[in-house]
């Protein structure tokens, strides 16, 4: 942590967009960080998490009634708001188009999952480019590790979750083994890092 | 997989969009760019040609844009998708319909014909199956192909049957199967009056009156402009007091038709015309 110097945080600060992503084991992690948020954060987030496509499971209410900035989950054509988390819903996969809109899409799974965390990660790549930062957690498939890559090579700064600290490493592995990740950080120095970036 | 092939630059998008546009007709301006490149960028895979092949094939074989709508468009779809969608037709919709004296549905945008068969599976539950008509809708005659022959693979069939189980209609979805080998052929009973045919939504106009047009997950892929218009097809395809289903993203956002047409179900985005 003490080796991430003023660049870093140069652009963290000049980030509009958080990107959350992981599978199996990542709960927990995303939940603790989004909680920790301060009510004066400024920037958008949003969450991939791979789930059932039926489960209208009380994600988007445990995370609204739990946090200080406001939770909701992604509509179509959607601007994309500062200091608004978002989460990816169910069964679709989440982009975006270039005006900075959400753009909802029901194509094939890619690894087994819809929303695929690789689709939004390269949608992201292509609208944001360095002006985002995204998070790969735990999870037991590769899903993401490609689209990682893809923002990173488009500057923006790339963090995969620390395999020991990982309930399910294979993801973060995944994303470490073909170079997407600038850092590989604990659940703990990511949340101090979210949220002292204002 | 998502592969990391030739980036397709805006600029190149929109260069194809206009080559479409003036060699064969087809108008993809008000489709969202971000899906419209994704499967742009499957096809250069699948057809293994870089952005200036994919030109060449476009302006040189004729033959090859049928496929090229077919592979653009995305097709998938599933059996009693959002099980609760299907839950508030049977309790909040058939009831309404039950009092027509005929019931012309319209699956617009059906891909392989799943939405059309739930649909006369809900009917046929509802006692109201006899008197329907269910027409189904595509541009892609691949996938017109597969309604038409109602056989589905029994993977896809397994994830339907859970779908159905939620619905809450009595039953299993096998029972309305006949199973053989690793697929699954939906009964003639269910077949009898549906007609899938060809029809664009954005070039064709109105064909027939509607009690009730259902159109899941078809608006996502288009703007606004393109909203408004095939929304003005469909309204003026529903009879007074019939009915709009959208997809569970998808919400009216045009002032002009938010007044037109009621909400029946705002999680469900099921309209009613009004006027």
């Amino acid at each position: 942590m003490d080796s991430i110097d003023n660049d870093i945080w140069q652009r963290l600060r000049l980030a509009e967009l958080i990107l959350l992503g992981g599978s199996a084991g990542s709960f927990g992690p995303i939940f603790r960080i989004v909680k920790a948020l301060p009510a004066s954060y400024s920037r958008s987030i949003l969450i991939i998490l791979h789930r059932g496509k039926n489960n209208f499971s009380e994600i988007e209410n445990l995370f609204g009634s739990n946090c200080r900035i406001s939770v909701s989950e992604v509509a179509d054509k959607e601007k994309v708001l500062a200091a608004n988390v978002y989460i990816a819903p169910a069964n679709y996969h989440t982009l975006f188009e270039t005006d900075k809109t959400f753009a909802l899409d029901v194509s094939e799974q890619v690894w087994y999952s819809k929303p695929s965390i690789d689709v939004t990660f390269q949608s992201a790549s292509d609208v944001y480019g360095d002006k985002c930062v995204a998070v790969l957690f735990s999870g037991a498939n590769k899903d993401g590790a490609d689209g990682l890559l893809k923002l990173r090579s488009k500057g923006a700064l790339t963090i995969a979750q620390e395999l020991t600290d990982a309930e399910m490493p294979v993801m973060p592995k995944a994303a470490i083994d073909i170079n997407a990740a600038e850092f590989i950080l604990t659940s703990d120095q990511i949340l101090k890092l979210l949220c002292n970036s204002g | 997989m998502s592969n990391l092939v030739d980036d397709i630059t805006p600029a190149q998008l929109d260069e194809l969009i206009d080559l479409v546009k003036k060699i064969h007709g087809f108008d993809f301006t008000h489709y969202t760019k971000a899906s419209l490149k994704r499967r742009l960028q499957r096809l250069m895979q699948v057809k293994k040609v870089n952005f200036w092949g994919l030109k060449h094939i476009l302006i040189n074989n004729v033959d090859f844009f049928q496929e090229f709508i077919d592979e653009v468009t995305v097709n998938v779809t599933e059996m009693f998708r959002d099980p609760s969608f299907y839950k508030a037709l049977n309790t909040e919709v058939l009831p309404y319909l039950s009092t027509y004296q005929h019931i012309n549905l319209w699956s617009a945008g059906c891909s392989s014909g799943e939405e059309a068969y739930s649909m006369a599976i809900l009917l046929q539950h509802a006692g109201l199956k006899d008197k329907s008509f269910i027409y189904g809708t595509d541009i892609n005659s691949v996938m017109l192909d597969q309604a038409r022959k109602g056989i589905y693979s029994l993977r896809n069939i397994k994830s339907y049957c859970e779908n159905y189980k939620q619905v809450g209609i009595p039953g299993t979805l096998t029972d309305h199967f006949t199973v053989m080998y690793d697929a699954a052929t939906i009964h003639n009973e269910l077949k009898k009056d549906i007609l899938f045919s060809a029809h664009n939504l954005i070039a064709d106009r109105v064909f027939n009156e509607f009690q009730i047009i259902c159109c899941r997950n078809v608006f996502i892929y288009f703007d606004s402009i393109l909203q408004d218009e095939i929304l003005e097809v469909f309204y003026n395809s529903l009879c007074n007091l019939g009915f709009l289903c959208l997809g569970s993203k998808e919400t009216i956002r045009s002032p002009y038709y938010k007044s037109k047409l009621r909400i029946i179900n705002s999680k469900e985005n099921i309209y009613q015309k009004i006027g």
